[in-house]
């Protein structure tokens, strides 16, 4: 674990792997340390904001390496199944990424169980872990400038969802009518840490 | 039907927008973890003090405005107050000072021209703006598309009740955001080792200056670029980012990131504005000159 100071109202952990990331956020979310606002978990990083008012980045660090991590730890949050039609328009080269065939791909990504690891990039937009690494992609070399709600992506070794149109550099795969992003929904993101997703096929309508 | 006779309802109307007026409180801490960022005003003690001026809760909702242009009149009338950049203000043509409680009378159309320096303004008013709140917050969120909309010709904005306490001050003494060169204190990290040994020394160095390019979202830089340590063609896997981060994209020209900042990057932070130093970051105009100096370190 390595803690470095982001000026004097966050403290950003480093951690080795996803797992450990999810297993601090457990436990901090529990018990956060006084003055601490927000906790933002990412790949390999936890980040802890903090109101200056009410305590410094140094005490903060010492109460985060006293923290006793329970591994695997993270709560599951609900299931969802999000029905998808398969037409993306990258499906073609994540197939020879990966030297799977298109339908290979298909059967990979709805074959497996994805967990919500974290939120970023824009509200409701989950980071998707999966059970394998036969769809890990490099994210497009140039990122498109508008894609579209609902477009079902692959970017490293995450899945997601698009929430709302929005520039992008993710391979997309396919697209889902799913709402993912509702403010008059508690909680308005469907895809919160924890939640456990299947993509299931749907033939284009 | 009801047969109450209610009091006149309280609004703000909306003549001019100028060129982007948005309502902005304290934002909505505590939703990273969907996704969603604090956002707010982008100058909070200048919407604080517009608020205690008034007699509001520090944290009540009112117009941030950029670069002026604004125009409204107030149904039923209001007391306004005007922080934050020194635009010229007049009710009905005639010269209002800002820092100061002001009474806007039913009608009367208050006119805000061009700041002198500085780049946002804040209008509150005696009760404050109660639109719809979303996420427990009236911010308008100009990157997530959240909260209420931006601001238009002939857009009613509600105002709220009065709060018990009367105004305490008639004005408050303050120094305007400067028009010269801004220094801001920056501490180093957390990504500083991603750099090149002198891509420090560039950024304690150099005047940058602001891009036009800049927003809510951040203010952007140029200077000389930072370079990246020489050993490194790594890929950051995006993280949390904090208020006031410089950012760096591989162009090497950094970005402050602002309120409406988004709650994760996928780019370096070779350094972070000290939180009190971000207002003056979120004042300074394109065009203008940004200095870093090192924070002491506090222990």
């Amino acid at each position: 674990m390595r803690c470095l100071p982001c000026g004097d109202v966050g403290l950003l952990v480093e951690l080795d792997d996803l797992p450990q990331v999810l297993a601090l956020h457990a436990a901090l979310e529990q018990a956060p340390p006084p003055g601490v606002i927000d906790l933002v978990p990412a790949a390999r990083t936890l980040l802890l904001q903090l109101d200056p008012a009410q305590t410094a980045v140094d005490a903060v660090a010492e109460q985060v390496r006293s923290v006793s991590v329970r591994p695997g730890a993270a709560p599951v949050a609900g299931r969802v199944e999000l029905p998808v039609v398969y037409d993306g328009s990258d499906l073609a080269e994540v197939a020879e990424l990966t030297g799977l065939s298109t339908e290979e791909v298909v059967a990979a990504h709805t074959g497996q169980e994805w967990t919500v690891a974290f939120c970023g990039f824009s509200p409701g937009f989950g980071y998707l872990v999966g059970e394998d690494e036969r769809l890990h992609v490099p994210r497009r070399s140039t990122p498109r400038t508008r894609v579209p709600a609902g477009a079902v992506g692959l970017a490293g070794e995450f899945g997601g969802v698009y929430p709302r149109e929005s520039p992008g550099g993710w391979q997309l795969i396919g697209r889902t009518d799913a709402t993912l992003w509702d403010v008059d929904r508690d909680p308005p993101a469907l895809l919160v840490p924890g939640t456990q997703v299947r993509f299931v096929r749907q033939d284009a309508s | 039907m009801s047969a109450d006779v209610r009091p006149p309802e309280h609004a703000l109307e909306v003549v001019r927008s100028g060129p982007a007026a948005t309502v902005q409180d304290l934002g909505r801490p505590g939703l990273a973890h969907l996704g969603v960022g604090r956002s707010g005003a982008a100058d909070r003690p200048s919407l604080r003090l517009a608020n205690r001026l008034l007699g509001n809760d520090e944290g009540a909702a009112a117009v941030e405005v950029t670069v002026g242009g604004l125009s409204v009149t107030c149904a039923g009338g209001a007391f306004v107050a005007l922080t934050g950049a020194p635009c010229p203000a007049t009710v009905d043509g005639r010269p209002v000072p800002l820092n100061s409680v002001l009474w806007l009378p039913d009608g009367a159309e208050l006119e805000l021209g061009m700041p002198a320096v500085g780049l946002r303004s804040y209008l509150a008013v005696r009760g404050g703006l109660e639109v719809a709140p979303v996420l427990g917050s009236r911010s308008r969120d100009t990157l997530a598309g959240l909260g209420p909309d931006p601001l238009t010709a002939g857009m009613r904005l509600p105002v709220g009740p009065a709060p018990a306490g009367d105004p305490l001050v008639d004005t408050a003494p303050l120094d305007p955001p400067t028009g010269g060169e801004i220094t801001l204190r920056v501490r180093l990290g957390p990504r500083e080792d991603w750099f090149s040994p002198g891509a420090a020394r560039t950024l304690l160095g150099q005047a940058y200056q602001v891009s036009a390019d800049s927003d809510r979202v951040g203010a952007r830089l140029e200077g000389d670029p930072l370079e990246r340590a020489g050993d490194d063609d790594r890929e950051l896997p995006s993280e949390g980012m904090v208020l006031g981060s410089l950012q760096v994209p591989p162009s090497g020209q950094p970005t402050i990131l602002l309120a409406d900042h988004p709650v994760t990057g996928g780019y370096p932070v070779i350094g972070v504005v000290d939180a009190r130093d971000v207002a003056a970051a979120a004042q300074a105009r394109p065009g203008q000159t940004v200095r870093f100096v090192p924070t002491a370190r506090a222990s």
